[in-house]
């Protein structure tokens, strides 16, 4: 790892709880996120990472508990307010736009940078005009990154899976988010793409100082790049730590091989 | 599979393509043709700018807007009536002065009944069945009709676009006795091509047209990158409103602003069927279409038809379009260019 300064929590999870009806998702659930960390969330299939995942951004409310972002406590968080103050997120089951291209797909991850009005848009005045053209230079600056100019004016829906996922990715970083929220990035990808999708991981983190929190449930890949990790089992926390410690943790163990017999 | 898709589709499309060149072969004269095959485009047109409306709403809000008709009669009516107000509230001289205002001050109308139809209706209905949308749009058409009434009247009203009614005769030299044409019906294919480039440049070329079109292809995925749906969705009912009062202009001007317009508007549900809910281009193309089909048909197969059975032969061109439409929910439901739907399991 990097020489970064991890900074003060900036996320911290209270004792949450979410059940729908009688099936009980995540009971009990509480860590923290700290700045510039690369934190995963990892455990089974069904374990309750997603839903973990759509609480912290406002998807679903918990029944119990309460989540601190920034110091600031909001029950009544939406996907919206979440975005606005400063959670970026990628999903599972991508949530491109895919009949638009892979430039528009970014811009409309500026969309709240923008500020201009939709008259002055409409009729193409001078601001609106100014305003394209530099959101349009930053959004450049991440298909760089990204390493995907070559797709720019391609639909999204055109693309090959992992190619979709930078995207998705480059999406999300598109609104400069504080904490960013990945979903399964590596799901479904060979092993090359998962070292790339590694190495973006990594550089986000590095270059653009973004706190990360992802999750995964093939624990080799995340171990690699994560500070800490909390390890999730039938929606209750099984282990949080580092990945030594976690790897060590008798219950982590149990839950991803079986009990020995 | 697409061998299976595509083979009652292009029977269709061979079907249409020989009715429509069928006249050619049968001995009608070629201008009286393309008189009758210009008069179809320019009819159609109209429809595709109804269409436009129920398009664009589906795709933002997949909302399916049995209002749109009443949208067009209420904003028909308020230009209609506003133009001739004017003159007498503030003193602006009548004629395109007034006419001028009245639009501008229709629009203005237009974005506040989106606005209240959001907030009123769409907004407590959000995570409901879209069945129970649709019904609530059906309230919205009777209320808007009712209510367009009570402010404007109920009378028929005249939009005066100062475009002389009388047809003219074009291209005397290359067709015996010429092709007539209306000077109207050219005017309003005129603005409504001029619409339909600017909401393309609009969608395309506009962060909120870029935002617009994200919510169309995913909520979800689209609010979490922080878009407000409900001001997009305002948005969107805007458009759709002032896409209305276009059309109500024109149609207004052309068959004078009277319920009827509201019913006319029907006519949108096959042109949408056929190219698709969520097309722009389909909602064009399948407007020219079902216009040129209807005219074709009523002239073309109408005298056979009373010749062979002795029938009536009329009226052709009032079921021609829902048949078609038929047809199509039959072989491609999802319309020329709308988007399959693949539901995950």
């Amino acid at each position: 790892m990097s020489e970064r300064d991890i900074g003060e929590v900036i996320l911290d999870v209270r004792n949450i709880s979410l059940s729908f009806g009688g099936v009980k998702a995540l009971q009990n659930i509480s860590f923290d996120v700290r700045e510039h960390e690369v934190r995963a969330i990892i455990g089974p299939n069904g374990a309750g990472k997603s839903s973990m995942l759509n609480c912290i951004n406002g998807v679903y409310h918990p029944q119990g508990g309460e989540i601190a972002f920034l110091g600031e406590v909001r029950s009544d968080m939406n996907t919206h307010h979440a975005a606005e103050s400063g959670i970026g997120r990628t999903f599972q089951n991508l949530a491109l736009f895919k009949g638009m291209s892979v430039i528009d797909n970014l811009m409309t991850g500026r969309n709240l940078k923008m500020k201009t009005g939709l008259l002055a848009q409409a009729l193409h005045l001078g601001p609106a005009r100014a305003e394209e053209v530099r959101e349009r230079k930053f959004v450049e600056h991440i298909i760089d990154f990204l390493e995907i100019q070559a797709y720019r004016k391609t639909p999204v829906g055109r693309l090959p899976y992992g190619l979709q996922k930078r995207v998705d990715l480059g999406r999300a970083l598109a609104g400069e988010p504080r904490l960013l929220l990945l979903d399964e990035p590596m799901a479904g990808m060979n092993m090359e793409e998962k070292q790339d999708m590694c190495r973006f991981v990594l550089d986000i983190n590095d270059e653009f100082g973004t706190t990360i929190v992802l999750i995964e449930h093939d624990m080799s890949v995340v171990m690699d790049i994560s500070d800490r990790v909390v390890v999730l089992d039938y929606g209750s926390k099984i282990g949080d730590g580092t990945p030594d410690e976690v790897r060590s943790n008798p219950e982590v163990i149990k839950a991803y091989l079986g009990e020995s017999h | 599979m697409a061998a299976k898709k595509n083979g009652p589709i292009a029977a269709l499309g061979a079907v249409l393509a020989a009715g429509l060149l069928a006249p050619l072969f049968t001995g009608s004269a070629p201008g009286f043709y393309i008189e009758v095959l210009l008069g179809g485009l320019m009819a159609g047109v109209l429809y595709s700018l109804v269409a436009l409306g129920f398009v664009l709403i589906f795709k933002a809000s997949g909302v399916f807007n049995f209002a749109q008709g009443a949208m067009v009669l209420f904003a028909a009516l308020a230009l209609a009536r506003l133009a001739e107000w004017l003159p007498g509230w503030i003193g602006i001289p009548a004629g395109y002065p007034a006419l001028a205002l009245a639009f501008v001050l229709a629009a203005g109308i237009m974005v506040a009944v989106a606005w209240v139809i959001e907030r009123v209706v769409l907004r407590p209905l959000v995570a409901q069945d879209p069945v129970a949308l649709l019904m609530a749009t059906l309230g919205v058409t009777f209320f808007l009709d009712g209510f367009g009434q009570t402010i404007w009247g109920s009378n028929i009203y005249a939009i005066n676009l100062g475009i002389s009614k009388d047809p003219t005769f074009i291209l005397p030299s290359v067709f015996q006795g010429g092709i007539l044409i209306s000077k109207e019906d050219l005017v309003a294919t005129v603005i409504a091509t001029a619409l339909v480039i600017l909401l393309a440049l609009f969608f395309q070329k506009t962060a909120t047209g870029r935002a617009l079109r994200a919510v169309a292809d995913d909520h979800q995925a689209a609010q979490s990158i922080g878009i407000p749906l409900n001001r997009i969705w305002v948005i969107v009912w805007s458009v759709a409103g002032f896409v209305a009062l276009v059309a109500g202009m024109v149609w207004g001007s052309k068959l004078g602003v009277q319920f009827s317009i509201a019913q006319l508007a029907l006519k949108a549900l096959p042109v949408v069927i056929l190219g698709g809910f969520t097309s722009i281009p389909g909602a064009i193309i399948g407007g020219l279409i079902i216009g040129v089909g209807e005219k074709m048909s009523e002239v073309f197969l109408g005298p056979p038809l009373v010749k062979l059975w002795d029938l009536a032969g009329g009226g052709i061109e009032n079921w021609f379009a829902y048949v078609l439409a038929l047809l199509f929910l039959m072989v491609r439901p999802e319309g020329l260019f709308g988007e399959k739907h693949i539901d995950r399991v």
